[in-house]
């Protein structure tokens, strides 16, 4: 064991932890959803760039969000999020006008029920609007007036893979098709993958998944092939507004820290950052996001954990277990010794 | 305002967010809540049509409250002029100004002139009407008889005829609750408004105004833009850093089709399209350029002689006017919707070119585009993919329904492949009017070509057919220069370029500006404008020099016209001294001791003219300039709050009621804009609008454009996996008290109608849309995007076709961002029945071709409906 923090907690250099050797600096993406539009030219350029197939022209219902979830054929996702609430100052501009009650609850309900038919390769958490309550929870009191809707707003934000300092995906895969880039990325190699489905169920986000048609599993590389060129993701080159952001990983969170503190000063209280905590359940994700309310309002876990986390645990309970038989088999043989 | 930008220009919108990242407030006032509201700090409902209203409060509360930029108002506007004692104003002849005659439904605009200019006698509205004139002064001012003389004025603004005072009484009844009762806007949000404007403008801070194409395709288009222009000049925002007036243009290079034209009654640098009263270059330079008159057009002759001797080369001489007389002359309205119906009416138009343009979706009334293609002897589609104008003949709605039938088709279509943007060198001009080349990256595939290809080659092949002929109508083709340099069989775009540039001809190298041009046949020039993009015989839209190593206006980096100037009338962001109006927002100033204007920015003014400079007398043309005269295309150098000419629909915007319209106007007793343009025919019925009957079988307010995700009519978007997923279907966004009132269901269908067809769409009910209290009434608005048609990957009726064709008279464009409609739960009758169905609607509203064509409602003499030749009362 290199490091007490191979498997869960802070770790300061996940590609050294690997066993890379004068590598460079840890990259990913901070995705700082105050500033984007959702024109989902990052899922095009991602999907031009690496090749991934077109997965279904179904209108979702969703307000704009007809890509539905993160999967093996949709490696950048553009939630939209339409509720009845306020944003931090801002004026929606319904006051005093003749409206009636919200229907951003209705809308929900027509979409979790078309959501539950759809195709998958087995990714569950965090991508089912089930589990996770998908803005489902109301202040009591949000909605003033006696039934008009008087609050409004519309939140964006671009998912995609969190290449965690501690990957679940990676940590169960049993071919070793996943692997710690030098960048500190993680990559799926197609050419190994046997489509166990493994990492599936490892990952915390939902975000990896198997293709129906081939079996295999599939998610963002960080465009691997265009960091090894110099070049920073299709994604971010493609962003208009800049709402994701590729760079040194050091970089990237003290200029989230800094847009932080900005929206805090405008009034944007509910603004915070996910998945830049080395301390939490993963590590800290490498593609952290800055959101504008809790991490559910946009399909993600609220406390995403590492299933290795619990693996030194697990050991020492099944040490104990193994002790414990190994004893009782002894006390067997000595027992029966007596005979 | 009229924008959704975010979605409609997302990578422009980039500047936006940085802006609101260093602290600018962001306003977007918009009939539903679109994504460029979401990044917004305040949305405001309104109804769709009603800007003037709006912005006319806005104009209210500025000079009730004496909160506009006095000293700019004073020094560049026309604000202190005096007007004609025969001018009468809306307020007092019931919404419509002096000059009426309700028998043309036109002006005769010689009331609205200065007192002190004598005006050219009656002037023809209709005629004028009819060649959307005041379109061919483009980017410059109409003349005005006699400006460059001393004009009389009150520079104390106090005097009841200046402009000053006739513009407070003419808004005067704009009041807050005024605007809130048309446009459905709560008073205190539009005061928040007034309050948020006004604050951010003055000498030390000044606020930029974004409109698009939701503020051209009115009936009243021209107008809207007009009355931005009042605000923005009231509060010293134009020519300012941080101000101005953004038109953010429909497409790529959009720009570029007008500044460099496809609009028949324009020539290329806002030079007009000479008409058949132009019997001579002499004749046709008068009325372009008349000799008293101030300002940059007074060089015109220089401008018009080098685009002739660049189309003619050497047969052009100045014996034979440059060979003037083989321009065409224009003798009417030849606009796209007039050329469709003399399409539909087969007698007049045989062929088409279909370039770079889907009208089968794309264009108003979709229905009336296809049906007059189907009458033509042939037609030519150049595009990427096989888009609905070229597959009409098989798969057109209208085959379903029986009114084009494959087999008895005539129209022949050559379908040519395009090369696309990234397979063909060339410019884009874009919002700035800023010109980017573009290198060519691959080769197009297949037969793929240029437009540049196809039309040298086009012309090439009409010269060797008609080679010898001895037939005077052949000359202009036969004398064309067409010599440009060609690489293969490709011409070269660079030397195109060039040649728009404009060539010295007794040296052969390229000139440095349009200043350089000359009158004497010594010069050729393309486009008088773009004059500089090749000064020093370098590619300079070419320049790609980045933001960090230069300037903050970016001065290297492509280059636009004028000249390079990246913020026109930048003279105005000095006072007339010369000094900047405040250190903050200083952009260009006169440096008295090199004796020239120098700043951030190249100065849109002669750079050694003092601001101290007065005209001698008589002199005209730029001479005429005074040193403050900052609006130097303007014949009067100034900035116009009134327009005394120029405009075919008034001196000053008007609240008018769109042509469809769920309310009576409340401000006057004209209801929409008296001078629309309307073509009262059986297959182009309009919904009736009070003070009409039966508009409530129209009840809601419907506006349609674009999603991010697709490109106008689908032809580069449909056709792609990657962009179809992300909005597979056509929708129609309702608000939820909508949803209630019709029975509609999220996700279900739905068909929406109007008098001219019904289109099915899949219902997204939501909370971005929200019904408005109009006048005590609930107003809902309803939305689509019209991007779907029937070929594709992914396809939907065409939302085009329930929009019939009413026009600004001004610029001819469509009024296609308000109508009125019905919406009904589930999906609309096939075939034929749908025909049935729509009739059935227009009988149940008294619909005949008359219907909305009385457009006088004003007046004791309402004059006659105004009707297309042909049997009228033939039911549509």
């Amino acid at each position: 064991m290199t490091n007490e923090h191979s498997l869960h907690g802070p770790l300061e250099d996940p590609a050294a932890d690997a066993g890379h050797v004068g590598h460079p600096p840890r990259v990913g993406f901070f995705t700082d959803t105050s500033v984007c539009i959702g024109c989902k030219a990052c899922e095009v350029a991602c999907k031009t760039w690496n090749d991934v197939p077109e997965d279904g022209l179904d209108l979702l219902g969703m307000s704009y969000d007809n890509t539905g979830m993160l999967g093996a054929s949709s490696w950048r996702h553009v939630a939209f999020v339409e509720q009845e609430r306020p944003l931090g100052r801002q004026d929606p501009g319904l006051a005093a006008l003749p409206t009636g009650p919200s229907v951003t609850g209705v809308q929900q309900d027509v979409v979790a029920e078309g959501m539950r038919h759809a195709e998958r390769g087995g990714a569950q958490l965090g991508t089912g609007p089930v589990d996770v309550g998908f803005p489902s929870f109301e202040l009591p009191g949000a909605s003033t007036g006696a039934e008009g809707r008087t609050d409004f707003r519309w939140l964006m934000s671009s998912d995609v893979c969190k290449h965690c300092t501690h990957a679940g995906c990676l940590d169960v895969c049993p071919t070793g098709a996943l692997f710690r880039t030098e960048f500190s990325t993680v990559v799926v190699q197609q050419d190994i993958c046997n489509g166990c489905g493994y990492c599936v169920s490892g990952c915390p986000y939902g975000v990896i998944d198997r293709r129906p048609d081939d079996g295999r599993a599939w998610k963002c590389t960080l465009c691997y092939d265009r960091l090894r060129g110099g070049l920073e993701p299709a994604c971010a080159k493609a962003c208009p507004t800049d709402s994701i952001q590729f760079g040194p990983l050091d970089e990237l969170r003290e200029r989230a820290d800094r847009r932080l503190e900005q929206l805090h000063g405008a009034g944007v209280a509910e603004a915070r950052l996910y998945g830049r905590d080395p301390e939490d359940g993963v590590g800290g994700d490498g593609a952290f996001f800055l959101l504008l309310d809790e991490p559910e309002v946009y399909g993600l876990p609220p406390d995403p954990v590492v299933p290795t986390r619990d693996l030194p645990r697990m050991w020492k309970y099944a040490g104990v277990a193994a002790s414990a038989l190994l004893a009782a088999a002894a006390a067997v043989f000595v027992g029966g010794g007596k005979r | 305002m009229g924008s959704n930008m975010a979605e409609a220009h997302p990578v422009g919108f980039q500047w936006v967010m940085e802006a609101k990242a260093r602290g600018a407030r962001v306003i977007h006032i918009d009939p539903r809540f679109t994504r460029t509201s979401a990044l917004a700090d305040q949305h405001v409902t309104l109804r769709a049509g009603t800007d003037i209203a709006f912005l006319g409060g806005v104009i209210h509360h500025i000079l009730s409250h004496d909160l506009d930029f006095r000293e700019y108002v004073r020094a560049y506007t026309n604000a202190s002029f005096l007007l004609s004692e025969d001018f009468r104003d809306t307020e007092d002849l019931d919404g419509l100004f002096s000059g009426y005659d309700p028998h043309t439904a036109s002006y005769d605009s010689s009331s609205w002139a200065y007192e002190s200019v004598q005006q050219e006698e009656g002037r023809p509205g209709d005629r004028e009407k009819e060649h959307s004139a005041p379109f061919k002064h483009g980017a410059s001012g109409p003349a005005v008889a006699g400006g460059a003389g001393e004009i009389a004025c009150d520079p104390d603004l106090e005097h009841p005829r200046c402009v000053f005072q006739v513009l407070k009484r003419h808004f005067s009844r704009y009041t807050p609750e005024m605007v809130e009762r048309i446009c459905g806007v709560p008073q205190e949000a539009f005061l928040e408004v007034c309050r948020a404007w006004t604050a951010n403008s003055g000498r030390e801070r000044t606020t930029a105004l974004v409109y698009s194409v939701g503020w051209t395709q009115h009936s009243v288009g021209a107008q809207y833009i007009r009355a931005g222009a009042i605000v923005q000049l009231l509060l010293g925002n134009i020519g300012r850093p941080g101000g101005g007036i953004y038109a953010l243009r429909g497409h790529a290079s959009i720009q570029g089709s007008t500044d460099i034209p496809t609009l028949y009654n324009l020539l290329p640098g806002y030079l007009p399209m000479p008409d058949v009263t132009h019997d001579g270059l002499a004749a046709y330079l008068e009325s372009v350029a008349p000799r008293h008159e101030k300002g940059f057009w007074g060089h015109a002759d220089a401008y018009t002689v080098s685009l002739l001797k660049e189309y003619w080369g050497e047969a052009a001489t100045a014996e034979n006017d440059y060979c003037f007389d083989h321009m065409p002359r224009i003798n009417g309205d030849h606009g796209t919707y007039r050329t469709v119906m003399d399409m539909v009416e087969g007698d007049k138009v045989f062929g088409y070119f279909v370039l770079g343009q889907n009208p089968a979706v794309g264009s108003a009334h979709g229905r009336l585009q296809r049906l007059g293609m189907a009458n033509l002897d042939w037609v030519v589609v150049r595009d990427l993919t096989m888009i609905e104008s070229a597959t009409f003949w098989k798969d057109a709605p209208e085959i379903e329904t029986g009114e084009i039938v494959t087999e008895r088709c005539r129209t022949e279509v050559f379908f040519f492949p395009a090369a696309s943007h990234v397979e063909k060198s060339g410019t884009f001009t874009q919002t700035q009017r800023m010109l980017q080349w573009r290198d060519q990256a691959v080769e197009p595939p297949g037969d793929a070509r240029s437009e540049l290809w196809f039309f040298y080659h086009l012309g090439r092949k009409l010269k060797e057919r008609l080679a010898g002929s001895t037939d005077e109508r052949d000359r202009p083709l036969l004398d064309l220069a067409w010599d440009y340099r060609v690489e293969g069989d490709e011409p070269d775009a660079a030397d195109v370029l060039r040649r728009i540039n404009g060539v010295d001809l007794t040296t052969g190298r390229a000139v440095d500006g349009y200043t350089e041009l000359k009158a004497d046949g010594s010069t050729a020039c393309g486009c008088w404008i773009y004059s500089g993009v090749y000064a020093d015989e370098v590619n300079q839209a070419r320049r790609r020099k980045p933001r960090f190593e230069q300037g903050p206006y970016d001065a290297e980096w492509g280059w636009t016209w004028p000249l390079n100037r990246r913020v026109l009338y930048n003279r105005a962001s000095a006072d007339p001294e010369g000094r900047p109006w405040s250190e903050r927002k200083a952009l260009v100033w006169w440096d008295e001791d090199k004796g020239e204007w120098t700043g951030h920015d190249i100065p849109d003014f002669e750079k050694d003219k003092p601001p101290s400079y007065r005209p001698p007398e008589g002199a005209s043309g730029p001479e005429g300039l005074r040193g403050d005269d900052a609006f130097i295309m303007m014949s009067d150098g100034k900035a116009w709050l009134f327009a005394p000419s120029g405009l075919l629909d008034g001196p000053l915007p008007t609240h008018y009621e769109p042509h469809e319209s769920p309310a009576r106007n409340l401000l006057y007793g004209q209801q929409g804009s008296p001078v629309r343009k309307v073509y009262g025919r059986a297959d182009n019925p309009s919904n009736p609008s009070p003070p009409e009957a039966h508009g409530e079988v129209f009840p809601y307010v419907f506006t349609a454009s674009r999603l991010t995700e697709h490109h106008t009519a689908g032809g580069m978007s449909r056709q792609l996996p990657y962009l179809s997923e992300l909005q597979p279907e056509l929708t129609v966004e309702v608000s939820p008290e909508l949803a209630a009132e019709r029975g509609l269901v999220h996700l279900d269908w739905a068909h929406v109608i109007t008098s001219r067809s019904a289109v099915d769409a899949r219902v997204l009910v939501t909370d971005r849309m929200a019904p408005l209290r109009v006048d005590g009434r609930t107003v809902h608005q309803v939305w689509m995007p019209y991007h779907w048609g029937h070929t594709g990957l992914v396809s939907g009726d065409v939302v085009n076709d329930l929009i019939g064709v009413v026009a600004d008279p001004n610029v001819l464009i469509q009024e296609s961002k308000v109508l009125t409609c019905d919406v009904r739960p589930g999906r609309r009758p096939r075939g034929p029945a749908l025909l049935e169905y729509v009739r059935e609607y227009r009988e149940r509203a008294g619909i005949t071709p008359r219907t909305g064509t009385r457009i006088a409602t004003a007046g004791d003499d309402p004059g006659p409906p105004h009707m297309e030749p042909g049997p009228p009362e033939e039911s549509p």
